[in-house]
């Protein structure tokens, strides 16, 4: 155990811990009506977009958290108007804007000079990036995402489930849309400077496609995402402190480490 | 008697393509009504239209005094549907009392009587607690009845209800169907196909070429078989 005081001691740790354990939670929450919707892949199309916006937060000095999410946020509802218009489909406009948004996040960092940027801890995450207020807004995020979940959970259901559906019940599935866009823009924004703009998808995909692998009801898969997600990050972390690996990688890890088991478990 | 539905001179149309012209029927209460067209016709894009997914072009749809658009009960075509979704039967038929509790945080007592008796009335309250991922077809086209009818009491429409149905399961589905017109429901009920043993209802809405008519089902078959 005196390994784990002693990881522990270190500020940076436990911010970490914080943060990363509050950002499973949310991720794995929006992440469970993300994938069953078939919609993994947004999550990976923001990460993208919060490096250029990060990377141009840097070049014009501007504090890049405050900076990145009303960016992502209003890319994330450009590509739901995009989506909802069908003027083009959905997979290949995230894969539009992951490119475009890596490609202007590259250049922007590499054009201007004296613009001191470590790409790849925006790329990978860095465990020394969290700040305090980084903590404070996953913990405004997480309360918001869980009282969402606490009291909307049916219309989340009915949403999911069918869409069409709910709409015809009278659920304000545009509003929820938005709502999800907005909640997974900043869920990415946080995550992405723990693990990176390149993992931070498999914390929305991996505890759902786990959970779905043993859960048989929409409100167990919810549950166990969520605990999945967190137990999951925690022995990451604490993985990448023993062997001086990553922590975005190592948490990536062991969920897929977790998933083969459970498909070798469960075929 | 009074239309619990009326379309006029509605008009619906995907950009320049117009796929309603100038539609004009009505619907009575306790009617069962066969909705026919071919594939790409126009049939779904009517019941959006109905049930308010889509906004038409021009002209109007009006309901009968004690209906709603939430009261109606909508089942959708299967495979809009995941056949894998991770869900009970609970789950998914509790979700159709969602019109009915508005702006309700909870499932009221009341949802939770009325889905467990819509269960029931299917017969299918012993898979209550069982997967939908685990049904069968025909067990999973009547899970959504079931959602559709915790809806509602008074309007029930289906997407092509019968499909990737077994001959004897389709019959069986359709005998359900009418005995809960007998009952009361008003039906519209999209079919793909034409045959008499599929047009069970007492009215056609034909659609062809965007022209929309409607009549009796009597008349339509002499006028095709």
């Amino acid at each position: 155990m005196s390994w784990f005081i002693e990881m522990m001691s270190y500020t940076f740790m436990q911010r970490a811990l914080i943060v990363g354990v509050l950002v499973s939670i949310c991720a794995a929450l929006i992440g469970v009506s993300l994938v069953l919707r078939r919609n993994s892949m947004i999550g990976d199309g923001l990460s993208h977009a919060a490096f250029g916006a990060f990377a141009i937060a840097s070049v014009l000095n501007l504090a890049p958290l405050w900076f990145a999410i009303p960016v992502v946020i209003a890319i994330s509802f450009l590509v739901l108007r995009f989506n909802n218009n069908q003027k083009i489909n959905g997979d290949a406009l995230i894969a539009l804007l992951s490119a475009s948004s890596l490609a202007i996040g590259t250049i922007a960092i590499s054009v201007v000079d004296g613009v001191n940027v470590d790409l790849n801890s925006y790329l990978f995450g860095s465990i020394l990036s969290t700040s305090w207020s980084d903590i404070w807004l996953s913990l405004i995020v997480t309360i918001a995402v869980v009282l969402l979940y606490l009291f909307a959970h049916n219309r989340i259901f009915a949403i999911t489930f069918d869409e069409d559906f709910a709409k015809a019940v009278g659920v304000k599935t545009g509003f929820y849309d938005a709502l999800f866009a907005a909640i997974c823009s900043v869920v990415v924004v946080l995550g992405m400077r723990l693990l990176g703009a390149l993992l931070i998808s498999s914390l929305i995909i991996f505890p759902t496609v786990i959970s779905m692998r043993f859960a048989k009801s929409f409100r167990k898969v919810v549950l166990f995402s969520v605990i999945i997600s967190v137990v999951n990050f925690m022995v990451g972390l604490t993985l990448s402190y023993l062997i001086s690996a990553p922590t975005g990688a190592t948490v990536v890890a062991v969920n897929l480490l977790v998933l083969i088991i459970t498909l070798l478990i469960k075929k | 008697m009074t239309p619990i539905i009326s379309a006029t001179n509605l008009t619906v149309a995907y950009g320049k393509n117009q796929v309603i012209h100038s539609a004009s029927f009505a619907v009575l209460e306790q009617d069962f009504v066969c909705v026919v067209g071919a594939n790409g016709s126009g049939k779904s894009t009517l019941i959006k239209t109905i049930l308010g997914l889509i906004k038409p072009k021009s002209g109007k749809i009006t309901f009968g005094s004690s209906i709603t658009r939430r009261s109606i009960g909508f089942m959708p075509q299967d495979v809009m549907i995941d056949a894998n979704f991770p869900a009970t039967v609970y789950e998914i038929v509790l979700s159709g009392t969602l019109g009915s509790s508005d702006s309700r945080f909870f499932y009221r007592k009341k949802d939770k009587l009325r889905a467990a008796n819509v269960l029931a009335k299917l017969k299918i309250a012993n898979l209550k607690n069982t997967s939908f991922s685990d049904l069968s077809g025909g067990q999973k086209q009547k899970v959504l009845l079931a959602r559709a009818l915790a809806a509602t009491s008074k309007i029930l429409i289906l997407d092509e209800p019968s499909n990737n149905l077994d001959r004897k399961s389709r019959q069986e589905f359709y005998k359900t169907l009418k005995k809960m017109n007998a009952d009361g429901l008003t039906i519209i009920m999209i079919t793909h196909d034409l045959d008499a043993e599929d047009l069970i209802g007492n009215k056609i809405i034909s659609i062809n070429g965007g022209k929309v008519s409607c009549e009796t089902t009597a008349n339509f078959l002499g006028r095709y078989q």
